[in-house]
């Protein structure tokens, strides 16, 4: 893979002192995804499903078009993909409809302290709701999950299994191919965030066996604002809305209404049309990449950089034995927002903080971490600027007395 | 290339390594309050005493960067023994001279004048700034 061809479609690149480290945050946007969302709102930026003109009969059969892209992309059924407002919005449908509804006093719902805020908070609440326990996977001294130990927390009671396809901070990828049989063994439901899976892993929602599965645009080239909720077809079917309102309903009576199925009962109100479309377009620019090349580019990338990283002293590596492009470190003695600063005056943008996730950094034992993140448009080039600035602000906190 | 020697003032660097007024105390003379900014995890107590109008004491304790961590104890240095007038124009001036706004150049900020070369980074503002936020909370409480 070419990554300085690749840089060449994206604007952002025309400063070419930019090093974008940050794309576990967010990816950049290539000119042809944001030209996609331009050509919406210039020639046809009108509502879908409402109005019998021709241009909302063109916007709608965009919208629904991307929808399809996204089914296949996945491998999901069409009504399988529901349009969110990204993977935390996805993630509080999961929590809110199909878990308010299905765990009861004394029902287990597992989690672990490598889940993102946005897996965690809805489950905590909806524990607390309903007096059920939520129950916490034990790490590993590397901080993974592994099959055997999710194991050691499965139960009969076990409602409910919420996980990460790969960790934000520490760059795992969990076992999902082993841990969702046997969840689906104890008759457990299995809600998979995947928003830092899909932008870099081929994804296959029928193989995987993944009862809802959550990611967002934003992270995989895409427009922020949107964002996927995958759920089985038989769930969905029999969960409640969520939000009531306009686009959602079929009937309406003065004390009753009928919802619309799924995924339409799910998209209340005018939806972001314009990004839904443009995701569309992200897929066929990752498609057309390839993820094999995707994941090759970007082992060879953190390779690389661990190896060189590891000959630096005064660096800590938390995750030596990552197999995703996410780094999270710390210069020794050094906060990292001091770090980052430093970075930051080299035009090297990256992670300083918790990542929202503050179990992870507790675990860790640490206030916060460096997070660097490789994707599509990284180089040889960025990994050896960020050497040479880490090399530079080791070098630099010793001397003014950190 | 990196001006990183602006920011990083050996005051600064002095007070990070070396603290002055650390440490909370259980007397009920002082108010406390406390100030989180949950992207970066910085995390600081402020405690003050204020009697006849003069700011008797200031204590802090917290987790942070060392923008924020010295500037609680170089903000302790200098505005105990002040007048709570005094201290409330030497803390507007210090937060009008990190945010780039105008101020007025004839207040004596003392060594807290190291933290002029913050309005440089504005993503570090915050951080010089919230030891001064809490202890002007403490200020109100006292009112
Ligand atoms: C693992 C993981 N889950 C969920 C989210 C939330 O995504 P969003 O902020 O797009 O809703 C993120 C992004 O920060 C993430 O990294």
């Amino acid at each position: 893979m070419d990554a300085n061809r690749i840089k060449q479609d994206f604007q952002v690149y025309e400063d070419k002192t930019l090093c974008y480290l940050d794309s576990a945050a967010s990816s950049l946007k290539p000119d042809r995804v944001i030209n996609v969302l331009d050509e919406y709102y210039k020639k046809y930026g009108v509502n879908v499903h409402r109005g019998v003109y021709n241009l909302s009969y063109i916007a709608t059969e965009k919208y629904e078009s991307s929808r399809q892209t996204i089914a296949d992309f996945i491998n999901a059924d069409f009504d399988e993909v529901i349009f969110t407002r990204g993977a935390s919005n996805a993630l509080n449908v999961v929590a809110l409809s199909y878990g308010m509804a299905h765990v009861n006093e004394g029902d287990e719902i597992i989690v672990n302290e490598l889940e993102h805020h946005s897996q965690l908070l809805p489950w905590q609440q909806v524990a607390k709701a309903k007096k059920a326990k939520l129950v916490y996977i034990p790490l590993t001294i590397e901080g993974r999950i592994t099959t055997e130990n999710f194991q050691k927390v499965l139960t009969n009671k076990t409602k409910v299994v919420a996980i990460n396809h790969t960790s934000n901070v520490m760059g795992y990828i969990t076992p999902l191919e082993e841990i969702i049989p046997l969840a689906h063994e104890v008759g457990a439901v299995v809600s998979v965030d995947a928003a830092q899976g899909v932008p870099h892993q081929k994804i296959d929602v029928k193989s995987l066996d993944a009862d809802f599965l959550a990611f967002s645009g934003h992270k995989m080239l895409g427009p922020t604002g949107i964002g996927v909720l995958y759920g089985k077809e038989a769930l969905l079917k029999e969960m409640s809305p969520v939000e009531y309102g306009g686009d959602m309903i079929d009937s309406v009576e003065k004390y009753e209404s009928v919802a619309k199925d799924a995924p339409y009962k799910f998209e209340t109100g005018t939806p972001p049309i314009g990004e839904a479309i443009a995701l569309g377009e992200a897929v066929r620019y990752i498609e057309e990449l390839g993820y094999e090349n995707i994941r090759e580019h970007e082992q060879a990338l953190k390779e690389y950089t661990i190896k060189e990283m590891q000959k630096i002293e005064g660096v800590t590596i938390y995750n030596p034995t990552v197999e995703t492009g996410i780094i999270a470190f710390n210069i020794d003695g050094v906060h990292p927002h001091d770090a980052v600063t430093y970075f930051d005056g080299d035009n090297i943008c990256m992670r300083a903080g918790h990542h929202c996730a503050q179990l992870v950094t507790r675990w860790l034992n640490v206030v916060a971490t460096l997070r660097i993140s490789y994707y599509v448009y990284n180089t040889f080039e960025d990994a050896d600027q960020f050497l040479t600035s880490l090399k530079g602000a080791v070098a630099f906190f010793k001397s003014v007395g950190f | 290339m990196n001006n990183m020697e602006n920011l990083y003032r050996q005051v600064i660097m002095d007070h990070y390594k070396n603290p002055r007024h650390k440490g909370l105390v259980n007397d009920e003379h002082y108010h406390t309050s406390h100030i989180k900014n949950p992207t970066c995890g910085d995390d600081i107590t402020i405690q003050s005493r204020v009697e006849d109008g003069i700011v008797k004491d200031i204590r802090h304790e917290g987790t942070g960067c060392s923008i924020c961590c010295s500037s609680a104890s170089v903000m302790s240095e200098v505005l105990v023994g002040k007048t709570v007038e005094e201290a409330e124009k030497i803390l507007e001036t210090y937060l009008n001279m990190l945010t780039n706004k105008e101020y007025d150049e004839e207040v004596e900020l003392e060594d807290a004048i190291a933290y002029q070369g913050v309005s440089k980074f504005p993503a570090r503002i915050k951080c010089a700034s919230i030891a001064w936020k809490a202890f002007e909370d403490t200020l109100k409480e006292s009112e």
